[in-house]
Order: C-alpha cells, then sequence, then structure tokens
C-alpha cells in the first residue's frame, strides 16, 4: 500500500514537471513578448532589452526554465504586472476565499446527491427513480453563467418585490464577510454539480442492486434495511467517492464563472482578470496552483479508490 | 422450528399447477406453465433442462423473488402446507435463509466482494435467531469446517477474491446450511467449476442430504449430475414439464420423446461415432413467444401427428403400473420405441494419412509484470509463467486429435502459438513441413493462414455483431485468396452455408438474428473458408445446449471427413472427447501428463490426473459403476507451478518426496501411449479401470 | 437474385440501421422531448432571417420590456431590447446559428482526433498506451475552463481558435473513453479471429473493434456536446468567445449581467435559450442510453 501511495505521488509529481513544462513553453517561450506583456506595448526596444537581459532572459531555455521551476517551487512565481505586487502576496487570500466558497459547495452538492442517487438507485426504474434522474439532467443542463442570472432575477430581483426579501445580489464583501453574500453562488454551484453526483451515485447503486450478492443478501432473510446499509451501500459508494474527488477539478470552473458573475474576490476571478490582461507571472502561478489541486485530488481519488476496495486492497 | 413445523409430517414443498410469467415490453411472457412437483423431508428432486426452460425460474418463485417483471400468474407454492403467496413481507424474510435457502450457479457473484466471509456468514444466525455475535461466530466456523474447508479461521478473515472457486461455492454451501434449513436450492452450483472441483462438490452436497435430512431442488442442465444428487426428477422443455419419475424410472424406461432425444444427444461411455452414433434432436429450442400449439416439442418430434399433437389441453398422464412416474405426451403409448431407428451423425472410420502437424519439445513461457501491491512490496514483479512446458505431439491428416484438460492447464496459449498470435520460447512446430513455431501470424502466408484455421468457443462472441453473415465470410474467402472476384467469391458463401446446412439468406442476416447453435456453425463455415488442412477448435460445442452439440458436433466431424480435415479439438468434456477424438492429449498445468489413442488413454493403466478426471465425469447412465476419486486442494497458480510432477499437491496416488523434486519420467505402456508418472510400472499393471459397464463386457472401459 | 442479396447486404444495413435507430428513441418520452428541442432549435437557426422579427443588430429604444412596441411601430420587442435597444428575440434567434455550428465542428474535431489514440492505446497496449494516456492525463489534470482560458488567452478569441481549443481539451476524454471500450471489446472471439487470420491493426480497430463501440460513443457524443455547447456559452460569458458584434447567446448574459437587478428580462431570456439547448442534448442522450440498454 506504502509503494502505492509512493507510486501514485510520483505520478503526480511527474504529471506537475510536464505541466509546469508546457506551461512555461506555452508562455515564456517568446522572449520579446514576454518583454512587451510585463513593461506594456508602448515600452521603447531599448528598455526592453535591458528588462530582459537584468532578468536573465539571454540565457539558454533549460537554464531559464530551472530557475523558474526552482523559483516556483518556493512559491516564488514574481511580480505581477496588474497589481504591481509579488504573486504570492495576493494569490494565499484568493485562495482561501475560493476554498471557503469550494468547500461548502461541494459538501452540500455531494450530500445531496449521495441522497438522492441512492434513493433513486435503490428501486430502479420507480417513480423517485425516474423524478430524481430527469431532475438531475435538468439541473445539469443549466450551465453557471446561465443559472447565475436566473437565480439573481429570482432573489434578489422578484423576491425582493413580492415579499420585500431577497439576497444580496453582488459578493464583493466590500464591507467585510458577509455569509448571506455566499448564498447565491453556493446555491449556483450546487444547482450545477449535485445532479452530476446524483447520477453517477444512481447507476452505481443501481448496478449493486441488481448483483447476485444482494441476491444472495435477501435471500439470507436480511431485513431489507440490513441489506442496503450492509451490502448495497457499502458497494455502491466507492465509484461515487472517486466521482466526488474528480468533482473537484470541475467545481474549479465553475468556481470561475460563479466569482466573475458575483464579483467575489477568489481565485477564478483573479485567474480571469491576469488572462484578460496579459499577466503572464500571475497565470502561471494560477495555472500551476489549479493543476495542483486538480492533481492532487486525482491522486487521492485513486488511493481512496484503492483503500475502500477489499478486491485491489488485498490482491 | 418456530412455527411449530416440527409436528408437521406432511410434504416440505408444494408446487400446484404454478405458471409464472414475465411482463415485459412485448407484453406477458410465460416462463413456466402448469408446474406441479411434490418434495418430501429428506428427499431430492431434480430439475433438468436446456436453457430457456424456466429451470431456475422455478427456484425463484418458490423463493417468492421473481423482481420486478416477474410474477406468479396462477397456481401457488406450498411450504410444509402454507402457501408462500400469502405470507407477509416479514413471515417471508424470517423464512428465507432460515427454512429455505439457496446455493447459486455463479459462487463469486453471490458473494459480497467487500466483506470478509466470516462477517457474510455470521450475519445468517445473527438475523434469525437471538444469539450472540461469539456464538454466531462459532457456527460459521463449525459449518466451515463441516463444508470441509481447510483452515475456517482464515477463510472467516478473508474476502471472496481472495479464495478459490471450489471454495467459494463451499462457503456459499456452508452459509445455505448455517441454520440447518429444511429445503435446499440448489441452482446449477457447479457449473461455474472445473470438473474435478465439481466432483468435490456433488459429494458434499450428497453428504449434506444424508447428514441433515435436509430436502433438496437440484437444477442443473447436466443429467449426469441429477443421477448423482437426486432420487426422483423432473424433465422440463420450454417451460413445461414433459416427464417426471424417480430417476431410474426416467433415465433407463423414459416415455417422452424429449427425453429419448436428451439421452440419444449425450455421449454415454457406450455410445462411439462409428458403431453408435449421437442423435441430434432437430430444431431448435422455441423462444417463449413463438411456442407451437399443443405440444411445444411438436416441431422437433419424430412422432408429430397433425390434428393429435398441435390440440391445446395436454396434460401429465400417469405410467399405468408406474406411480409418481407421468409423461406429457398424448401419443407415448402408440410409440414404438424398439423399432425407432433414427440417423445417427456419426463418421466413418477413416485411415488416418500422413503427420501434418508435428510439435517438438514446444515451450511458452510469459515474462507477466505483477502490478499488484503484493508484489510490489515483495519486489518480485517480473515472474516467468511457464504456460506451455515441453510439448510434443504429432496430428496426422483425417484424424482428431483431442487436447483436454481444466482451466489453466495452458490450452489456449498452445491455440495462441500454433495461429501464430504468439511466438514458441522453444521448440518447434512443423505444419505442413514447415517450422512455424517462430513465425507470427503477419509473417505467415494467406496460404499458410488459411491452411490454419479455428473455431471458438462462445457462440455469442466468435461472430461480429455489426457486420452480415454474409459479409464475414466474404472477407476470410477474400483474405485467403480463395477467390478474389466477386461473383466467385459470392457463390463461394453459399457454397459455404450449404456446407454448414444453414438456409442461403441467412447471409444477409445478423448474428444477433441467429441461435447459438447457428452462430456457431457459420463460425464452423468461417474456419473452413480457405480450405484448411488443420482446425483448430477450443471447446466448440461446451456454451450450446445439449440438443445443439450434438447436431454442432456431427456437423464438425462431417465436413473434417468430407475435406479429410486433421482436427485438434481442445475440451473439458471427456464424454464427448471419447466419443469423437481418435488420439487423446491431457494436460495439467501447462504439461502433457498423458498421451495416446482414445482406447488407451480411457483405459488402465493411466496418469494418476487422467483417473480422476475420468472418475469425476458425471454420467448419465445408472448402468455405469464408477470408481470415487475426489482430488483434494486447488489448482496450484500457473504463476508458482509446484515442482518436479505438476501434479504432486493433489495427487492421490503421490509416492513420496520423488514427487516433489523430480521431473517424472514417461513410462510407455505400448507404443505411443505415454504417461509422465513416477509410478512403478507394477503398481500401473495392477490399475482398474474408472468407469465399468457391467451389461456391456465389450465395451471398451472393461476390456 | 442472389448476386442482389450480396451486393446489398454491405450498404443496405449502414442505412436501415441508421433509421431503425432513430426509430427506436420513440419508445423513450424522454429521449422525443430532447429530439423535439434540437429539432426546434436547429429549425431557428437554418431559418434566422426568415423569423428574426429585427435584424440582430439593428438598435431601437434601449431596454423596453418584454412585449413593448418597437420606437418605429414596425413590431413588438416580444422578450424586449438590450441596453442598446437590440431586439432580444431576435438575437437569440441569430445567435442559435453561432452555437449549432460551433459546437459540433469543434466536437466532431475532437471525435476526430479522440478515437484513433483511443483505439491506438486500447488496442495496442504497452508503450503506445502509456505515451498517450500520460499525454490525456496531463491535460485533463488542468482544471477544463483554466485549459480553455489560457489557450484562448494565449492564441485569441476565434472561431477557429475555439475549435481548437476544444478539440484539445476534450480529445484526451475521448481517448479515455474510446480506451477503455476497446479494452473490453478487444478480447472478443471476433477479432481474435481477425487476428488469426491476418489482418492488419487499422482493419481490426476500424473495422472490427470501432462499430461495436458505436453506441456508448454515440450516447457521448451527444453529453459532450451538450458539454461543449456550455463551453462555448462560458467563454463568450467570460468575455473570451467570438468578436462582436454578432450575438452569441454567453456575450448577451454577461452584457446583461449589470442591469439585472433593474431589468432582469434582458438576463432570462438568453439563459433559457442556451439551457433548453443543452437539455435537448442531455435528454437525447439520456433517451439513446436508456433505448441502447433495452435490447
Amino acid at each position: 500500500m506504502l509503494i502505492f501511495i509512493a507510486r501514485r505521488i510520483g505520478t503526480m509529481v511527474l504529471t506537475m514537471l510536464v505541466v509546469s513544462l508546457l506551461l512555461f513553453l506555452l508562455l515564456e517561450i517568446n522572449v520579446e513578448g514576454v518583454a512587451v506583456k510585463v513593461l506594456g506595448a508602448y515600452s521603447s526596444d531599448q528598455q526592453r532589452e535591458i528588462w530582459l537581459e537584468n532578468n536573465g532572459y539571454f540565457d539558454p531555455l533549460p537554464v531559464r526554465y530551472a530557475r523558474w521551476l526552482g523559483n516556483a517551487v518556493v512559491g516564488d512565481f514574481g511580480d505581477s504586472v496588474r497589481f504591481k505586487v509579488p504573486v504570492s502576496e495576493i494569490l494565499p487570500e484568493r485562495i482561501w476565499n475560493t476554498a471557503i466558497l469550494g468547500f461548502w459547495a461541494l459538501l452540500i452538492a455531494s450530500l445531496i446527491g449521495l441522497f438522492l442517487g441512492v434513493l433513486a438507485g435503490m428501486r430502479e426504474g420507480s417513480g423517485t427513480d425516474r423524478t430524481v434522474s430527469v431532475g438531475s439532467i435538468v439541473t445539469t443542463s443549466v450551465p453557471e453563467f446561465a443559472s447565475a442570472p436566473l437565480l439573481s432575477a429570482l432573489f434578489v430581483f422578484y423576491l425582493p418585490q413580492a415579499i420585500g426579501w431577497g439576497l444580496p445580489g453582488t459578493s464583493s464583501m466590500s464591507s467585510g464577510f458577509d455569509w448571506t453574500q455566499l448564498i447565491l453562488p453556493i446555491m449556483v454551484l450546487v444547482l450545477y454539480d449535485f445532479g452530476y453526483i446524483a447520477r453517477m451515485t444512481r447507476a452505481s447503486m443501481a448496478e449493486v442492486m441488481m448483483t447476485h450478492y444482494i441476491r444472495t443478501a435477501v435471500l439470507k432473510g436480511l431485513p431489507y434495511g440490513a441489506v442496503i446499509r450492509k451490502h448495497a451501500l457499502r458497494n455502491a459508494l466507492i465509484a461515487p467517492f472517486t466521482v466526488i474527488m474528480l468533482q473537484i477539478n470541475w467545481l474549479l470552473s465553475g468556481v470561475i464563472v460563479v466569482e466573475v458573475f458575483f464579483a467575489y474576490k477568489g481565485f477564478g476571478s483573479l485567474l480571469l482578470e491576469a488572462s484578460l490582461n496579459q499577466d503572464i507571472f500571475l497565470i502561471e502561478a494560477c495555472a500551476m496552483v489549479a493543476v495542483f489541486v486538480a492533481v492532487g485530488t486525482q491522486t487521492l481519488a485513486d488511493i481512496g479508490y484503492t483503500y475502500l476496495n477489499p478486491r485491489i486492497r488485498f490482491s | 422450528m418456530e412455527n411449530g413445523s416440527n409436528t408437521y409430517d406432511g410434504p416440505v414443498l408444494e408446487c400446484r399447477d404454478l405458471c409464472i410469467s414475465y411482463f415485459t415490453r412485448a407484453g406477458e411472457i410465460p416462463a413456466v406453465i402448469d408446474f406441479n412437483m411434490t418434495l418430501h423431508q429428506g428427499e431430492s428432486i431434480g430439475l433438468v433442462g436446456e436453457s430457456g426452460c424456466g429451470k431456475s425460474t422455478v427456484a425463484m418463485a418458490i423463493m417468492q423473488y421473481l423482481g420486478k417483471n416477474g410474477a406468479i400468474v396462477g397456481g401457488q407454492v406450498l411450504y410444509k402446507g402454507r402457501d408462500l403467496s400469502t405470507l407477509s413481507p416479514e413471515e417471508l424474510r424470517q423464512l428465507r435463509g432460515n427454512e429455505i435457502s439457496m446455493v447459486y450457479q455463479e459462487p463469486m457473484a453471490s458473494l459480497n466482494p467487500s466483506m470478509t466471509l466470516g462477517r457474510q456468514l455470521m450475519e445468517v444466525p445473527l438475523c434469525h435467531e437471538n444469539i450472540s455475535e461469539k456464538e454466531a461466530y462459532e457456527r460459521a466456523r463449525q459449518i466451515l469446517a463441516d463444508v470441509k474447508l481447510p483452515d475456517p479461521e482464515r477463510v472467516m478473515a478473508a474476502y471472496p477474491h481472495q479464495i478459490s472457486g471450489g471454495q467459494q461455492q463451499r462457503v456459499v454451501i456452508a452459509m445455505a446450511l448455517l441454520s440447518n434449513p429444511s429445503l435446499l436450492l440448489l441452482d446449477e452450483p457447479t457449473t461455474a467449476l472445473d470438473v474435478t472441483v465439481e466432483a468435490g462438490i456433488v459429494e458434499l452436497i450428497g453428504e449434506i442430504a444424508g447428514r441433515f435430512n435436509t430436502s433438496m431442488v437440484y437444477i442443473s442442465h447436466n443429467l449426469g449430475l441429477i443421477l448423482a444428487t437426486c432420487n426422483r426428477v423432473n424433465v422440463m422443455y420450454s417451460g413445461v414439464v414433459v416427464e417426471h419419475g424417480s430417476v431410474s424410472e426416467v433415465f433407463d424406461h423414459m416415455r417422452h420423446p424429449y427425453t429419448k432425444g436428451l439421452f440419444g444427444c449425450i455421449p454415454l461411455p457406450g455410445a462411439d461415432k462409428t458403431a453408435r452414433p449421437l442423435v441430434p434432436i432437430r430444431g431448435q429450442l422455441p423462444l417463449p413467444h413463438q411456442r407451437p400449439q399443443g405440444c411445444y416439442f411438436g416441431p422437433r418430434c419424430d412422432f408429430f401427428q397433425a390434428g393429435t399433437c398441435d390440440q391445446e389441453g395436454l396434460h401429465m398422464t400417469e405410467v399405468p403400473n408406474e406411480p409418481g412416474h407421468s409423461v406429457r405426451c398424448r401419443r407415448w403409448q402408440q410409440i414404438d420405441w424398439d423399432s425407432y431407428n433414427p440417423e445417427g451423425v456419426g463418421a466413418s472410420e477413416m485411415e488416418a494419412g500422413e503427420v501434418v502437424l508435428s510439435i517438438d519439445n514446444m515451450k511458452k513461457y510469459y515474462e507477466v509484470t505483477d502490478n499488484s501491491i503484493a508484489a510490489m512490496v515483495k519486489g518480485n514483479r517480473v515472474r516467468h509463467v511457464k504456460a506451455n512446458e515441453s510439448i510434443s505431439f504429432d496430428a496426422r491428416a483425417c484424424e482428431t486429435v483431442a487436447i483436454v484438460g481444466e482451466s489453466g492447464c495452458g490450452k489456449s496459449t498452445f491455440a495462441k502459438v500454433l495461429m501464430g498470435l504468439e511466438t514458441a520460447t522453444e521448440g518447434k512446430v512443423v505444419f505442413n513441413g514447415k517450422d512455424i513455431s517462430q513465425e507470427e501470424v503477419q509473417n505467415r502466408s494467406p496460404e499458410q493462414i488459411g491452411s490454419m484455421q479455428m473455431v471458438f468457443q462462445n457462440p455469442f462472441d466468435t461472430l461480429n455483431p455489426s457486420h452480415t453473415v454474409g459479409s464475414q465470410l466474404a472477407r476470410v474467402i477474400r483474405k485467403f485468396g480463395v477467390h478474389t472476384d466477386k461473383d466467385k467469391v459470392e457463390a463461394r458463401v453459399m457454397e459455404l452455408l450449404d456446407l454448414v446446412k444453414l438456409p442461403r439468406e441467412f447471409a444477409r442476416r445478423r448474428p444477433r438474428q441467429l441461435s447459438g447453435g447457428q452462430k456457431q456453425r457459420v463460425g464452423i463455415a468461417r474456419a473452413f473458408a480457405g480450405n484448411p488442412s488443420t482446425v483448430v477448435a477450443d471447446e466448440p460445442v461446451s456454451a450450446l445446449d445439449v440438443s445443439v452439440q450434438a447436431a454442432v458436433t456431427g456437423l464438425l466431424m462431417d465436413i473434417q471427413k468430407t475435406y479429410r480435415t486433421t482436427l485438434l479439438f481442445i475440451s473439458h468434456d471427456l464424454s464427448l472427447v471419447r466419443y469423437l477424438a481418435d488420439r487423446v492429449v491431457v494436460m495439467y498445468l501447462g504439461n502433457i501428463v498423458e498421451q495416446g489413442t482414445t482406447d488407451e488413454v480411457f483405459t488402465p493403466p493411466y496418469h494418476p490426473y487422467t483417473e480422476a478426471l475420468l472418475s469425476a465425469v458425471p454420467i448419465a447412465d445408472t448402468s455405469i459403476e464408477k470408481k470415487r476419486i475426489i482430488l483434494e486442494g486447488n489448482l496450484p497458480s500457473v504463476t508458482n507451478p509446484p515442482t518436479g510432477c505438476p501434479f504432486n499437491t493433489r495427487c492421490p496416488r503421490k509416492i513420496g518426496d520423488v514427487c516433489e523434486t523430480q521431473a517424472p519420467p514417461v513410462y510407455e505402456p505400448s507404443p505411443g501411449h505415454q504417461i509422465a508418472c513416477h509410478l512403478s510400472v507394477e503398481t500401473f499393471q495392477e490399475m482398474q479401470p474408472v468407469i465399468v459397464q457391467p451389461d456391456e463386457p465389450a465395451s471398451p472401459a472393461a476390456e | 437474385m442472389t448476386d442482389q442479396a450480396i451486393s446489398s447486404m454491405r450498404r443496405e444495413p449502414a442505412i436501415l440501421r441508421l433509421i431503425k435507430g432513430a426509430a427506436l428513441i420513440r419508445e423513450s418520452w424522454v429521449g422525443m422531448v430532447g429530439l423535439g428541442i434540437i429539432v426546434f432549435w436547429a429549425v431557428v437557426a437554418l431559418l434566422a432571417d426568415v423569423i428574426a422579427p429585427f435584424p440582430p443588430n439593428a438598435t431601437g429604444a434601449p431596454m423596453t420590456l418584454p412585449g413593448g412596441p418597437a420606437l418605429d411601430g414596425s413590431g413588438t420587442h416580444w422578450l424586449g431590447t438590450d441596453q442598446l435597444g437590440r431586439d432580444i428575440l431576435s438575437r437569440i434567434i441569430h445567435g442559435s446559428r453561432q452555437v449549432l455550428l460551433y459546437a459540433p465542428l469543434a466536437t466532431l474535431c475532437a471525435y476526430a482526433v479522440g478515437i484513433p489514440m483511443g483505439l491506438a492505446a486500447g488496442y495496442r497496449r504497452g508503450l503506445t498506451d502509456d505515451v498517450l494516456s500520460f499525454i490525456a492525463n496531463v491535460i485533463l489534470s488542468f482544471p477544463v475552463l483554466v485549459l480553455y482560458i489560457i489557450i484562448i488567452a494565449t492564441i485569441g478569441a476565434s472561431g477557429i481558435n475555439i475549435i481548437i481549443a476544444v478539440t484539445f481539451a476534450s480529445a484526451p476524454g475521448i481517448m479515455r473513453i474510446v480506451r477503455g471500450l476497446v479494452l473490453d471489446l478487444r478480447n472478443r472471439e471476433y477479432v481474435f479471429a481477425a487476428e488469426t487470420r491476418g489482418e492488419s491493426a487499422w482493419r481490426i480497430m476500424l473495422v472490427e473493434i470501432l462499430p461495436n463501440a458505436r453506441g456508448p460513443l454515440i450516447v457521448d457524443g451527444c453529453l459532450r456536446l451538450g458539454y461543449v455547447i456550455i463551453t462555448i456559452g462560458t467563454l463568450g460569458f467570460l468575455g473570451l468567445g467570438l468578436p462582436p458584434p454578432d450575438p452569441d447567446w454567453g456575450k448577451m448574459i454577461t452584457e446583461a449581467r449589470a442591469f439585472i437587478q433593474f431589468m432582469p428580462h434582458m438576463a432570462i431570456f438568453p439563459c433559457i435559450a442556451i439551457s433548453s439547448l443543452v437539455l435537448g442534448f442531455n435528454l437525447l442522450a439520456d433517451g439513446l442510453r436508456e433505448v441502447s440498454l433495452r435490447d
């Protein structure tokens, strides 16, 4: 098991290395471009030359990559062009904000998704099943950038008009941290994500309910509740576990949209801002963080899957 | 017992006019019709029939577990006089696993993969009786010992995948016996197991019946197993019981044409492809929604009489003077079995020709990288799997050489080397005068490839579902360069369909419109498309129903005779091998343990493995007496084979250390008959036949 | 007669099969609803010039409420106008063209790249598989939208670039699915039979294996198409989509965002449009899956 974990972590590091190389090549292979992006379009050729010279951009590519990587590992990605401060000063706060948003969204989506999925999968083809299935198809069909305006219209426009109570329409937290401003963004993320988890759980549960060992358990004379709890759930929840871990990767996409829409000062809106402004060091830092989170959760998912599955664990 | 059933002395189980249907989008499909059965305490009754005859449905109806779309639409199931359909869910739950329990076809699938076996066993007493965990553990441990599992503590702590298939089935049986049920249902409990493992399970089931006084319903497609386990038998065909009676009545004096036909299809030791050929039943099993009027067997029956057999209202009639023996046939009293002499599908004796295929000391080792965690921990990730070890034999033109062995014996690897999908590690494979052991299929010429072709095992897998039958045959013809001209290719496709006795319009059909037997015929046609000199048939009929098996086997032999083809027949079915093979090669763990002509291999002296194998084969003939040899232990892993003789871990005749340390010498009692074993010549000479047929002293077994 | 029978055994079934497959959908009401929505939007896109009441970029009175009359009295703004006075209904109708052009095109490109990769990885296994799977893993380790943002930010926003980005980001996922299917199908006996008669690897992959993977791939294709529509919309929403002034549903939503607290209708209708189209594909996929599991 330890060796397996070591191997998985090794693969993870290798993936990160390749990703970093790709990023580096994509964004920094054109040296002139870097100078233009950093110094702005109105800088003179001479200024650019000097800047490149000072920052070691005339060294051979491998040397530059090694230096860049070395700095990246210790968290030094250089200065943000747009914010004029080191990237490492802006990033942590933004990541923390996003973590709060993502954590609650994932937690709530998982709970709802698992609950509905198990309920639907327990009795395949029943009314509950059809309702949950179609319902989750509908909610996953509404992209975040559509559900955000729709929910805003409801809670920020129509509801206050109708009953005089609503929710704040932005989440900029301009006057300090405010829980109510988190409700809408979380709602949008949950709405889009729970359906997928529910469908995967349902499929997994339905498959388990069809297996012969469930038949064995029923024909042993176990009470129905015990069949579900002891025999079905354990096997049915292995697959959704992986799905939920991998969902973090998808959640990050949704987070960008939601943060932009609600002007929430998180990691996603930072990444978009960096891209739109060609803030290359910030893009690099954000991308590396995003990939680290994604690869890390994948690795955890793999390890967890192996751990949960005795067939692999003891083979 | 809680229900005061101790005082009840009627039948344990009674099915009265039971009708079961499945409800699909196409409407109601009757699965079982008018089923009657009475089972008394301590009795065991067999349900036998081919796939789709409704035998498993009966078991599920007894369990009241027919799924969402199945339902009992008529009649009753009475357990100790109580109608099961009137019980509340709670009463039913109390009954299941406690008074009625079940053993299933696939042991691996029947056990929860993520729960220890101990837990799964302990659940049964814990939920039915008010006992402590400790008592439950003790009970479970005891029952594992009772089903003769070595080291019950280890099994208790293990997960299902950690023990072998045979052991899994023993655990399932133990689970069924835990609460000492009055009724045990066994649904094809040995079908998924190897024949030597099957023998052990069958013996165990026999012991249970005696020891626990349990009543049993044994479901099987194998008449031999019914004979070994049951007192009485119901023969089912397409949802109805066609004949019912004691085992001896039904096996020796069958009255229904279907029962008669079924026995004609299975190769009994007396059958012989030249003297007493198999008699296939013509046609196919009707689909449930295409059953004919009147007698369902009518269209396939030689005694069918229009106006009589196609009338509704057919019932079971009792045979006079044989109480309990009844038949569902209007004409059984008019049939004169003595003058009934159907045409068999045998083959005339043929002189074997020159050597076509000669395998000399062929070895195939695989290097396997083991990615399992355990292997990584131990650091031995690369292992050598000795799939084939020193294989040597010859095959002549027009000869049928059978390669016999259980799973993991290396038959499939051998076929792959022959076909050029793998190259041999060592040794020679001389085919038509050329060594092909190192020639991969891409390097072989079209003629070479076309002259050695294969018939595969699984009819549902052998044809590509996306292409029509005709286009698949046409591709082969073009590929082998038999014809390239479009018209000639088409003509050849038709010829091939004629050859395998399929209608020509099948060329346009897709595989899913064909039955299993028909697909297998197409598979044979495909193999013969390039006029092969050798055909390798890998278990070509093992997945087919008995009545279809005989016809396909017959067809294969027929074509072989016509084209003077060499047939390498890979099989685990010794009865069939005995019937059709000229020579037999017995393999165990990649080694040839015995080879010789069919008569030589099936009569003493035997290799101890051949002896055990012969003893394990269930034979559906009441007059046969068999010596019982039950092999202990599991089949060793090919990745970690025993040293010395590969069979030493399970050999009942093991003589000592020499078996573990030295590779066995070859003993040759007659020229060409080779046995790789350490036993002394005297022991060999004293060996008695395993199968004795008292009535027929002239049969090869008693010679 | 027989000649005809055989020569037709190649062509006819392909067409028949398609018709039969399409007809099967009728047995799933979910699928039928999905198909209905897709057909509706396809017709709207085709006939946009005919059915749109106003030119998409023509301006009238800004922020007219739904049902309000046009300034020049030439018609009604059934869904109102936006902040520049452009008719929202007409812009939605014309916007459907963008989506229904680029999304299928991009999805097809992704399959054209992903299928051969998956076939090669699953059938050849070994080193080919290791290399291809690693590449796929690297690309899939990017959160999808992050990948799109980086690609579009680097190569710029245009129709072609969106197709390139979608292909790049989706092909690895398709490869994985195809690989999984091939790993299962390659053990079938008919593949073994093809190998024993010395067929070339590509023929086995394309003729023997691929047609049998078609069912799951069609279902996946529908789902993926829905997802690509979301992606293109999201890019438009984030300002990385097609350049103005042509209408784009995602961009319409961004533009309306600032007015959500006063004029929600400007955002609501494009939201409904894009959601319904995605829903159509998702329902169709579900229906297809349901039907394909039946037999």
